[in-house]
């Protein structure tokens, strides 16, 4: 599935390397868990009831609808958070 | 000069106001925010390491940001200011925050609170497809983290946000697909003597409209938002107007209906609401000068009532004012009477918005079955009807009770407006006589390793080497 999310020219910055859902994948310093997700894919969870996919929806903060998993366990608001190098995320169900 | 602690909760332009005047009466207040950096949503700043022009970020209102941001930064010695940082919980003038995982209690003698907005969402089916955002989501990307929700996009709804996000969007390099203004053309036409209140800011309405239409970019008024379709992603939007149904391929939609004052915090502080017939929704009550019903408890910016960033910042210094009147001594009322004065047209030109961009009188009645309302819960229309059938509830939070509406994690942050509406339309009764949903701590999740803390303590600022 392609990216929700597309750059915009002229903004220049340093590679993040980062592992999503097992795949080595890239961001940039800047990145929120989410943007770093959503420029390569189009999904960053499950819904809880019907278990289909959802990708974030306010962007700032208020709708809670964006948190994603580590792989230890861990779980963060994706469009509050900025990825960090060597960040292992999980788009998996988080029931 | 008697110190006390005065507190401001939110750090756009409403907090940032409130605390230059309070710096300037000799206070060094605690300013408390959210984000990780200054400026609120509308003046939000894109992390450090994007070198970006403003002019690029906020367009027209560069200057306007430029003003408030830099003078924000010049008193950052004579602020404690805590970026990062969530208020969960006010009770008995002491605030409960939560900052790096760790919470802290920080007692006060006054509070500003200037918590702004979120975007006000009348749903249509599948708008919890991915691709799917709010009007402000589809600006945060853009000016937060240098992205286009796409490419090709739809902008839905109505507002002011709607024309602008859309031109900020097609001179970005966006694909803009089409513009759906769900309000008729006509009201506009009728709003525009109270729209004159502020002719500049008229103007560039009717600007970006013309500069949409000079890039050939469809702008259809008096829309009804019929679904979203999609298989994982949107792939499709569909609407009608004029009695014709109409299919747009697109890969993003931003839509939003106005904005929605955040009053969850003034909910915990005790203050007193009233239903507001321009708002359409119980607000916070407050004086001309920003005093709630609590003593010590102040309300400023669209977190009070949506008047816009500038009408924020004139009640952002008022309701300092009035704080420093109440604890340490009288201040000059003639600066207050002209905060005062300044913001009047303000209150005239929110009235002609809200005729411009009428919301859909019909939203409720039309709303299918199917329709998610709640997106935390996924809980439909269709169950909410049956439950007013069943139990003749007429209230907001015995529906909450019943359906879980509103008790996900949101909070009701995005379906309250919603449900309200299809409970008034369920019951027969009117939007005010459903009430609101009252506000519950923590007001957004928190870590449950919290409760291996110690006990609450007192927050140690970081730096204390002023």
């Amino acid at each position: 599935m392609s990216a929700i999310l597309h750059r915009i020219d002229g903004v220049t910055r340093e590679a993040i390397a980062f592992e999503l859902d097992g795949r080595a994948c890239s961001a940039l310093e800047g990145d929120t868990v989410l943007t770093a997700i959503l420029t390569q894919s189009a999904r960053l969870r499950e819904a809880e009831f019907s278990g289909a996919a959802r990708a974030g929806f306010c962007l700032m903060g208020a709708c809670q609808d964006c948190w994603v998993r580590l792989v230890d366990g861990e779980r963060l608001r994706a469009c509050t958070t900025f990825v960090e190098p060597g960040m292992r995320v999980r788009t998996g169900s988080l029931r | 000069m008697t110190a006390r602690q005065f507190v401001i909760v939110g750090a756009g332009p409403a907090g940032m106001r409130a605390a230059e005047q309070l710096v300037a009466a000799g206070q060094r207040p605690i300013v408390i925010d959210e984000a990780r950096r200054f400026g609120g949503q509308i003046y939000r700043q894109p992390p450090a390491v994007m070198q970006r022009e403003r002019r690029d970020l906020y367009g027209f209102e560069a200057g306007r940001a430029a003003a408030v941001l830099d003078r924000f930064e010049s008193l950052l010695p004579q602020i404690d200011y805590r970026p990062d940082t969530l208020v969960w919980q006010i009770e008995a003038n002491t605030l409960q925050l939560l900052h790096a995982g760790r919470t802290h209690t920080l007692p006060l003698d006054a509070l500003i609170l200037a918590t702004g907005a979120t975007d006000r969402v009348l749903p249509f089916p599948g708008w919890t497809l991915p691709g799917v955002y709010t009007l402000g989501a589809a600006q945060v990307a853009l000016k937060h983290q240098a992205c286009l929700i796409g490419p090709r996009v739809v902008f839905a709804g109505t507002g002011p946000l709607l024309y602008l996000v859309a031109w900020q969007y097609a001179s970005h390099g966006g694909e803009v697909v089409a513009v759906l203004d769900t309000a008729p053309a006509l009201a506009k036409l009728r709003a525009a003597p109270r729209l004159l209140a502020r002719p500049a800011v008229a103007a560039k309405g009717a600007y970006f409209v013309a500069r949409l239409r000079l890039m050939g970019i469809p702008i259809h008024a008096g829309v009804t938002l019929l679904k979203a379709d999609g298989n994982e992603r949107v792939s499709t939007l569909t609407w009608r107007a004029r009695g014709t149904t109409h299919t747009l391929e697109c890969d993003a939609i931003g839509f939003g209906h106005g904005l929605r004052a955040e009053t969850q915090l003034a909910d915990l502080a005790g203050c007193e609401f009233g239903y507001s017939n321009i708002e359409q929704s119980w607000l916070p009550t407050r004086d001309a000068a920003g005093r709630s019903s609590v003593r010590g408890v102040y309300l400023a910016g669209d977190g009070a009532g949506i008047l816009g960033a500038d009408a924020a910042e004139l009640s952002g210094a008022r309701a300092a004012l009035a704080a420093l009147e109440d604890l340490i001594q009288p201040t000059s009322m003639e600066r207050a009477a002209q905060l005062e004065r300044e913001t009047r047209p303000h209150l005239g030109f929110r009235r002609g918005l809200e005729s411009a961009f009428a919301l859909p009188p019909r939203w409720a009645a039309e709303a299918p079955d199917e329709l998610i309302v709640c997106r935390c819960e996924e809980i439909s229309a269709g169950e909410l009807r049956t439950c007013v059938r069943d139990t003749g509830t007429r209230e907001l939070n015995r529906l909450k009770a019943l359906t879980r509406i509103g008790m996900g994690r949101c909070q009701g942050r995005m379906c309250a407006p919603a449900a309200a509406r299809l409970l008034a339309d369920a019951a027969g009764c009117s939007l005010q006589e459903v009430g609101r949903l009252r506000g519950q701590a923590p007001i957004k999740p928190l870590p449950i390793s919290l409760l291996h803390d110690e006990a609450p303590s007192a927050f140690v600022p970081e730096d204390e080497d002023d």
